[in-house]
């Protein structure tokens, strides 16, 4: 129960100075905020930024290294998460704590401290998540759930202990438009209530259309502080990157001959919570970009595998340049013409204690890097050269070790790698996924000028806002199957939301929102 | 307060630091054993570790010994590079013993020069073949190649132990389980008089020259090594997990096949029960000091051997028991394995954080 109830204007909770340091890099630097009862604040910021740290801090996962912390006017150690939800902080995480195999109560009971009764427990949380407007079925098995409905389950859970503040961190990257707009109701609910939220995202237009006050990272120091409903998206981006968003452009152009052919594709997953593939059909032609959106775990994954050729399938359901490549490995693919840029990075795309010379040998050893079975390492250092050149990647040269580099700068010198060895068709899982905002426009622009060359791609992501701006057709995988393809142009977030959910062929007759005001509007 | 903290990379310093620290380790804990078994500890490392480097005849021992150890940590150091832990080197040892041994016997008495190279083919085959069974099925049926390997050291001991006992006993051998003697044209020919190396060690050293231009210089050593570094990126470019296992297991059972052929054609001159005081297993710390890399391996090789030789001398010289070889193989191990987590992590001094006030006990909320 909060006895000061009546301090509104008091702050709940403020950290002042807040430092960590990591062996390579200070996340935290001198960080200082408030946050007052019912409060939306939203800490904003590039991946990197150092959010993420700090909300462990708050959380009591992670111990700054100097720094205090003031909670409710008392200064407070935080030294286990126990006694951050002791004291009313509660936690979303972006990645799920869920036993799959267990159903929703057993897993909200799992993580309660004091034991509750089963019967009681169902009760509670049958209550909390309706009137919240999340609806949840407490003897569900979480293997059978959405990750929108998972993440409700996280959301209940912390609920359920009545938290003072509500800390979620990148809560709608793993949602569909629609999951967000029900997402931001319950949100304001809690915050009418006195529940004080913090909302961690880099997404400009969510944070506008939520959060009362913002405190913007960059580079792990408060770059400043904002009323978002004040500021546009560009004075935001300001904030954030320091600099101005740059923007890329497709200019229409006619697509030619096919160069990727799926036809009916069926795999069942070997992995019991993986998601089988049904009836895929698709067609990728030289000089576009096929967009595939959808929520990670509808069958991303199984997808880039049957088509890179990391999971084989029988004959004809795969072509490439017109040749039946479904038997075929990943590296008798690539001779067909396929490069491929993986959603992993590290460990997948490069390998990590490897420097960057030989992590170009990884995927390029026919560019002249093998002679007759031996390397040659001049070909393969003039070739990372050339790619750390022309995709600005920092590094310390073509000896540094891949794991040594940024996220984003990893992904620069991988899809830098694909793009130079000259794909006929290439596939892009998340291309800009954990990689800050200048990379990510960087790495846009190099696919679009893939596609102005003629190349064919596909790329699979989960930025819908990414899609719409470098996809000349968009579809949608739900649950392993794949929606019709439709121009970006003819269709909007709604449809494409409404396909997210698995509903293909209906409800396609109300696509006269434009697509970016979707948020505006339902806040409206 | 110290605390371990990941390190940004891993230092390359404490790579080649981690042996030596564990070889001080082993050690100084060898000088407390000693002190602490009333034995003068000065005079047991003399006999331990410089007795036997004094004269000639014990350098050419040292060699000898070398040769099995650094044949088969060779092969197994690649594997392991890659990922795939054959740990069963001894079980293919003996099979390239038997397998060449048995070809020195089908020659008999005859001095026809083509005796030699076909036995060290046989030996060489013999361990591949060995090797070839857990290769199988580990990529047929996705067998732990750990367990087979390990378990096929044991049948090829005891079919060695069946074959001395019973097919090839000698005749005159006083029913003592072993074979006739090998002919003067399947013994291998010594390398320096007045010792018992033999033209093994130059194999070995070879092998290990041959071994490191493959690692480090050839496509399809890059190919192991990514495997073995992250199996995904592997799979990603497409590089045959199968076809690695096989490599992989195919090079151990012909290094660890001819290792064994080496000791029955050189200093055994027969086959008999035992022809190996545990090579195969020593030579997986071996490749480790090495660090996985063929030069280290000849350094964890020699320094091996000259734990075999301390050892048998400490037994003969001040009457310590023979358990005293594998106790200081153990503690090199122990002391590497310790040392390896700081190529990884390192020590950092911790500050605690102050609270600028006393900080008071936590209010609890009111439950619901």
């Amino acid at each position: 129960m909060d006895h000061s109830g009546l301090a509104d204007l008091k702050p709940r909770l403020v950290l002042t100075g807040i430092t960590k340091r990591y062996p390579s890099v200070v996340a935290n630097d001198d960080i200082s905020l408030s946050v007052r009862p019912g409060e939306i604040h939203a800490v904003l910021g590039e991946n990197g930024a150092g959010k993420s740290t700090l909300m462990k801090i708050i959380y009591g996962v992670t111990k700054p290294d100097a720094g205090t912390i003031m909670w409710n006017d008392q200064y407070e150690t935080i030294a286990a998460p126990s006694q951050a939800r002791r004291m009313g902080i509660g936690m979303v995480f972006q990645h799920f704590s869920l036993f799959e195999t267990l159903t929703v109560w057993e897993n909200i009971a799992l993580a309660l401290d004091e034991h509750v009764p089963t019967a009681q427990l169902a009760a509670r949380i049958t209550e909390v998540s309706e009137k919240y407007g999340l609806p949840i079925d407490p003897y569900r098995l979480v293997h059978s759930m959405s990750v929108g409905e998972r993440q409700r389950v996280e959301i209940v859970r912390c609920l359920l202990q009545e938290p003072k503040l509500l800390i979620m961190d990148e809560p709608t990257s793993v949602l569909t438009p629609q999951a967000v707009l029900i997402l931001f109701k319950t949100l304001r609910r809690l915050a009418s209530e006195g529940c004080s939220i913090l909302y961690i995202s880099h997404k400009l237009d969510e944070i506008r259309s939520l959060c009362d006050t913002a405190t913007v990272l960059r580079g792990g120091r408060v770059s400043g502080s904002a009323i978002p409903r004040n500021e546009t998206n560009e004075s935001l981006a300001r904030l954030m990157i320091g600099g101005e968003l740059a923007e890329c452009h497709l200019t229409p152009r006619e697509p030619k001959e096919v160069r990727l052919e799926v036809e009916r594709l069926s795999l069942p997953t070997p992995d019991p919570f993986g998601t089988s593939l049904k009836d895929i059909s698709l067609t990728v032609r030289s000089g576009e970009i096929l967009g595939i959106a959808g929520v990670s775990g509808n069958g991303q994954k199984e997808l880039m595998a049957a088509l890179s050729g990391e999971r084989l399938s029988t004959g004809s359901m795969i072509k490439l340049l017109g040749q039946p490549v479904g038997a075929l490995d990943p590296a008798k693919r690539r001779t067909v013409g396929l490069t491929f840029v993986p959603e992993e990075r590290l460990g997948r795309g490069a390998v990590p204690p490897m420097s960057l010379a030989y992590n170009a040998l990884l995927t390029g050893a026919r560019k002249g890097m093998v002679l007759n079975g031996l390397i040659h390492p001049s070909v393969m250092r003039t070739f990372s050269k050339t790619v750390i050149e022309r995709f600005k990647v920092k590094c310390g040269g073509e000896q540094s070790v891949a794991s040594s580099l940024s996220g984003g700068n990893l992904q620069k010198y991988i899809v830098g790698r694909e793009t130079m060895l000259q794909p006929k068709m290439m596939i892009v899982a998340q291309p800009t996924w954990g990689v800050d905002v200048g990379a990510a426009q960087l790495i846009r622009q190099a696919l679009i000028d893939l596609r102005d060359q003629g190349v064919a791609l596909l790329v699979i992501s989960e930025e819908l806002d990414e899609l719409f701006m470098i996809s000349d057709r968009l579809c949608v995988l739900a649950a392993g199957r794949l929606s019709p393809s439709v121009k970006p142009a003819e269709t909007s977030i709604e449809q494409i939301g409404t396909w997210m959910s698995g509903k293909f062929g209906e409800g396609e007759n109300d696509a006269s929102t434009p697509a970016a005001s979707y948020l505006e509007a339902a806040h409206a | 307060m110290l605390r371990l903290e990941r390190r940004a990379t891993p230092s390359s310093t404490m790579s080649i630091a981690s042996p030596l620290l564990a070889a001080a380790g082993m050690l100084v804990t060898g000088f407390l054993l000693f002190s602490a078994l009333g034995k003068d500890p000065l005079e047991a490392f003399y006999l331990f570790f410089i007795k036997p480097l004094s004269s000639t005849y014990g350098i050419g021992e040292l060699l000898l010994k070398t040769t099995p150890l650094l044949l088969c940590g060779l092969g197994l150091a690649l594997g392991f590079r890659a990922n795939v832990w054959n740990i069963g080197a001894e079980g293919q040892l003996t099979m390239g013993a038997i397998a060449g041994g048995g070809v020195a016997l089908w020659f008999g008495d005859s001095d026809s020069s083509f005796a030699m190279p076909l036995m060290l083919l046989a030996g060489i085959l013999g361990g591949m073949a060995w090797a070839a069974i857990p290769a199988f099925l580990r990529t047929r049926f996705n067998t732990n190649e750990i367990l087979v390997t390990l378990m096929l050291v044991y049948i090829a001991q005891l079919m060695l132990s069946w074959l001395v006992h019973g097919p090839w006993r000698d005749p005159q051998g006083q029913n003592y389980p072993q074979s006739q003697g090998f002919g003067d044209a399947e013994t291998m020919s010594v390398l320096i008089n007045g010792t018992r190396v033999t033209w093994g060690i130059v194999y070995a050293v070879g092998l290990a020259l041959i071994a490191w231009v493959f690692s480090e210089k050839t496509f399809a050593g890059f190919r192991m090594q990514v495997a073995g570094l992250a199996p995904a990126a592997a799979a990603y470019a497409g590089f045959s997990e199968k076809r690695n296992i096989w490599i992989a297991l195919m090079l151990c059972g012909a290094t660890a096949g001819l290792a064994g052929i080496c000791e029955v054609a050189g200093p055994i001159g027969r086959l008999q029960q035992e022809i190996s005081p545990g090579y195969g297993f020593a030579a997986i710390i071996v490749a480790w000091i090495g660090r996985l890399h063929p030069i280290g391996v000849v350094f964890g090789a020699l320094l091996m051997s000259l734990l075999y030789l301390g050892g048998e001398a400490a037994q003969m010289g001040m009457g310590l028991p023979s358990a005293i070889t594998g106790l200081f193989q153990g503690l090199l191990l122990f002391y590497l394995l310790a040392a390896d987590l700081f190529i990884y992590f390192r020590l950092k001094r911790v500050g605690v954080v102050e609270s600028p006030e006393p900080k008071p006990a936590i209010r609890v909320e009111g439950a619901v």
